[in-house]
């Protein structure tokens, strides 16, 4: 039977010091739906279940198919993509709030910076002598191509962060995303150069010694990277590169 | 003299943007990079089939003079040859360089790069990372950027909103105005140069193909500041989208480059599942037409063939305007390559693409126009650069499939270098370079925004904008429907006037960034449409019934809109035809 509302309950809060409210809406029913549209819609006429004139949700959004990784949130309690989260497949009433380890902006946007700060610290590149023609790459296998290209696919969405237990300011652990990154590069024939350095970078307090293996990350990865496989590839290259500095000194 | 280092500003950080901080920074520049969405998130990231480049790995013969010759062809004579050429003529050493920065292209057994055929060539051109290629090229000119970043030669001003150009009083670039998206703090910036790479404006149109940042605004800022806009006429309609509620999702190219076909019922009434529709009761209408090319065709020559079989023959699937793009034919190994479309597909439908034939629709895709530039990929406004989708170059009247990803990376590396010799000559600013006086109108519009008592709520006047642009200035255009259409577009920039913003804070206001935004869409809209008016003939992605045929000598010509008056005023411009003589462009002849 065609259902003639959508309910659906927003966290919201207006800077990022100010205490959360939640605002109930009910949005008209159209079939095939997503949670960026039903936001679209609110920003359309914004006037909550009780009549009550409020404001369009403020939400990261831009690509809207899953590839920009900006629209995550918690929805029904679960972190996912927004574009990608159909209405039609959702209990009700559908649940909105933000990213839970992230410093709220404002409603459902977050600051996520700290993963690209990250980046910086493996040194998430190749280093390239420079932009200009030098001529073809090295040639690559098939293989080892099907193995860096779902790496590649990381859309930073922190997805892989938000579900880790032991992403907190406890332990500052960098993440899955990052140890994926630091694996891409180091695979890579003209990145590996930089392969020691990113090692060091992720040993020790905050490292890949973090991880506890509650592989949360591999399930809730929107894009299914092989996140716990590089975190244990990183792992033992890691403590190898250890064992080689502690007998270097 | 300015000073020894230039600081260059580049506003927008996709490819094009990218690749420009990437030149500056290498030749010791100082670069600020401004960007909406934190830079990993620009729409680049949506591109899909690959990137052209004749390096003829595949002993066709293929050479650079044949992508250039297929791109003029494609874009129907009205690109300017010159960059064209020199574009063609360095897709080669950009793929090389985007494989030496660690793109996961595909690859031969022998560890060579692989290419797939896209539409309008013959040859297979198209190098390709799965169907993530733009993913894959993004990130790779983002982890320099980064690099750069680390060594202090770049700073990222990621959530600030280019508002402006800040003009001196002999008119020359002197910096810009840009607005905080958290703070709402609006101030002004010092540059030597600017480079604007802002990409597409698909949110004119409502529901496109583009991302959301897509509006079109910073180049509609930059023209009603007195840059010139060319062509804006030319919008490519994809062939193959997704309809969705909220926006049109691509369904790439590569799904047809690896052996996709477009076909639809013979019968009309025809209610059987489409697998077990016999391959004898099915209409391949592109094969039938276009036997040379088939599914290839170019985008235009495509999305108008599905358009005639749905509307004008009633053959849509079930009376609805989709027809089927089938890839169940295709064996497994070929169905890997086109992984991330076919999850874009399974997630937002529901139906495994590999099992059931796609339903698609031609969707709103590109602007083949944009800001007029030189050669040096300058506008008009002395220290305003542009390139990318944001600029009119390159792609004439049809942009052809996997050349926008090669145009954004050559367009970014001719104008790093242009904006630093530029800026090097520069004579030493006069007073405040016109600073105060700009910030000062910015900070009018949004106080003005603001306190504005009126009853328009601006989603509401976007959506009746998309609905004008789509229905009048898309697929099929009559001036009797651009007249009605231009006519709306006055009423809503009168009603604009009326708007009342149901959120006034300062605080991470997307709404009131929007209706900033907003204006500028519905201006550039008015430059679409009378372009479109006044362009009485058919010439690529621009197709009037009652003027079918291209008319050379009337308009073989760039369109230029100017703002005067508040509103376009137009002029026409010769096309450089140095290197190819025009010839007609007809992809149903067989030889």
């Amino acid at each position: 039977m065609a259902q003639s509302t959508i309910k659906v309950e927003i966290k919201r809060q207006p800077t990022p010091d100010a205490p959360s409210v939640t605002e109930k809406f009910e949005i008209p029913y159209r079939p095939g739906m997503n949670i960026t549209s039903l936001l679209g819609e609110i920003a359309l006429n914004p006037v909550d279940v009780s009549g009550r004139a409020t404001t369009p949700v403020t939400y990261d959004s831009n690509c809207l198919e899953e590839i920009c990784g900006s629209c995550a949130m918690l929805i029904n309690g679960k972190a996912r993509m927004a574009c990608s989260a159909l209405v039609d497949k959702l209990d009700q009433p559908i649940t909105l709030a933000p990213l839970s380890k992230f410093p709220v902006v404002r409603d459902l946007a977050v600051d996520r910076s700290v993963l690209f700060e990250n980046l910086k610290k493996v040194k998430a590149w190749v280093p390239i002598d420079g932009s200009y023609d030098l001529g073809a790459g090295p040639r690559q296998a098939p293989q080892i191509q099907e193995q860096r290209y779902p790496l590649s696919n990381c859309i930073s969405c922190t997805i892989c962060m938000e579900v880790c237990p032991q992403f907190n300011d406890v332990t500052n652990f960098v993440g899955a995303a990052t140890i994926a990154q630091a694996k891409l590069f180091n695979m890579d024939p003209s990145g590996s150069v930089l392969k020691e350095e990113r090692l060091r970078a992720l040993a020790g307090d905050g490292g890949i010694q973090e991880c506890g293996f509650a592989q949360n990350c591999v399930q809730a990865c929107p894009k299914q990277l092989p996140l716990t496989e590089a975190i244990s590839d990183m792992g033992r290259d890691v403590f190898i590169q250890q064992v080689k500095d502690l007998f270097a000194r | 003299m300015a000073a020894a280092t230039p600081r260059i500003i580049v506003v927008g950080g996709g490819l094009a943007g990218l690749a420009a901080v990437i030149k500056i920074a290498e030749a010791g520049g100082k670069v600020d990079l401004f960007s909406i969405v934190p830079v990993k998130r620009s729409h680049s990231v949506c591109a899909q089939g690959g990137i052209n480049a004749a390096k003829d790995l595949k002993g066709e013969g293929d050479s650079v003079l044949k992508h250039f010759d297929d791109t003029i062809y494609g874009g129907d004579f009205l690109a300017n040859q010159t960059p064209v050429k020199n574009m063609t003529a360095q897709g080669p050493a950009i793929i090389d360089l985007l494989d030496r920065m660690g793109v996961p292209f595909n690859r031969t057994p022998e560890g060579l790069l692989d290419f797939r055929r896209f539409g309008g060539t013959l040859y297979q051109r198209t190098a390709f990372a799965g169907a993530t290629t733009g993913q894959q090229l993004l990130y790779a000119l983002d982890e320099q950027v980064r690099r750069y970043e680390a060594e202090g030669k770049v700073t990222k001003y990621e959530g600030w909103e280019f508002l402006s150009a800040v003009l001196d009083s002999k008119g020359a670039c002197r910096g810009i105005t840009a607005m905080d998206l958290r703070t709402m703090d609006t101030r002004t910036f010092p540059a030597d140069a600017i480079i604007v790479c802002t990409g597409g404006n698909g949110a004119i149109f409502g529901k496109s193909t583009n991302s959301v940042v897509c509006t079109g605004s910073a180049q509609s800022a930059l023209y009603q500041q007195g840059a010139f806009y060319a062509n804006g006429e030319f919008i490519q309609v994809h062939p193959t989208a997704i309809p969705g509620e909220d926006k049109l999702r691509l369904m790439s190219e590569s799904a047809r480059g690896e052996g996709g076909r477009v076909w639809v019922p013979k019968d009309k009434n025809d209610k059987r599942v489409a697998k077990s529709i016999p391959e004898s009761d099915r209409w391949y209408f592109l094969e039938e037409w276009y036997p040379k090319y088939g599914n290839l065709v170019p985008r235009d020559v495509a999305t108008r063939a599905i358009f005639k079989v749905v509307y004008e023959h009633g053959m849509g699937i079930d009376g609805q305007p989709m027809v089927y793009l089938d890839l169940t034919h295709l064996p497994a190994e070929r169905l890997n390559k086109l992984e991330g479309i076919l999850e874009i597909y399974e997630k937002f439908v529901g139906d495994d693409p590999r099992k059931v034939p796609m339903k698609i629709f031609p969707g709103m895709h590109y602007t083949m126009g944009g800001l007029w530039v030189d050669f040096n990929q300058q506008t008009n406004i002395p220290g305003v650069f542009a390139a990318g989708e944001a600029d009119y170059s390159i792609h004439g009247a049809n942009r052809l499939g996997a050349n926008s990803l090669l145009s954004c990376i050559y367009g970014g590396f001719v104008a790093g270098p242009q904006a630093i010799a530029y800026a090097k000559t520069l004579p030493a600013q006069e007073g405040d370079g016109g600073h105060a006086a700009e910030l000062q109108r910015q900070k009018e519009f949004n106080s003005l925004l603001l306190n504005n008592p009126g009853t328009e709520n601006p989603f509401k006047l976007w959506r009746e904008l998309g609905d004008t642009m789509t229905k009048h200035a898309t697929i099929i255009r009559y001036n009797a429907g651009l007249d009605e259409a231009d006519s709306k577009l006055v009423e809503l920039l009168d009603r604009y006037r009326n708007i009342n913003l149901s959120d006034k804070s300062q605080w991470a206001n997307t709404s009131f960034a929007f209706t900033r935004q907003l204006w500028n869409m519905i201006q550039l809209g008015r430059v679409i449409v009378q372009g479109a008016r006044l362009r009485d003939e058919s010439r690529g992605a621009h197709y009037k019934p009652d003027f079918p045929e291209r008319n050379d000598e009337k308009f073989l010509k760039t369109t230029k809109a100017s703002y005067k008056n508040d509103a376009p005023a137009f002029e026409l411009e010769d096309v450089d035809i140095s290197h190819i003589t025009p010839r007609p462009r007809r992809y149903d002849a067989t030889a």
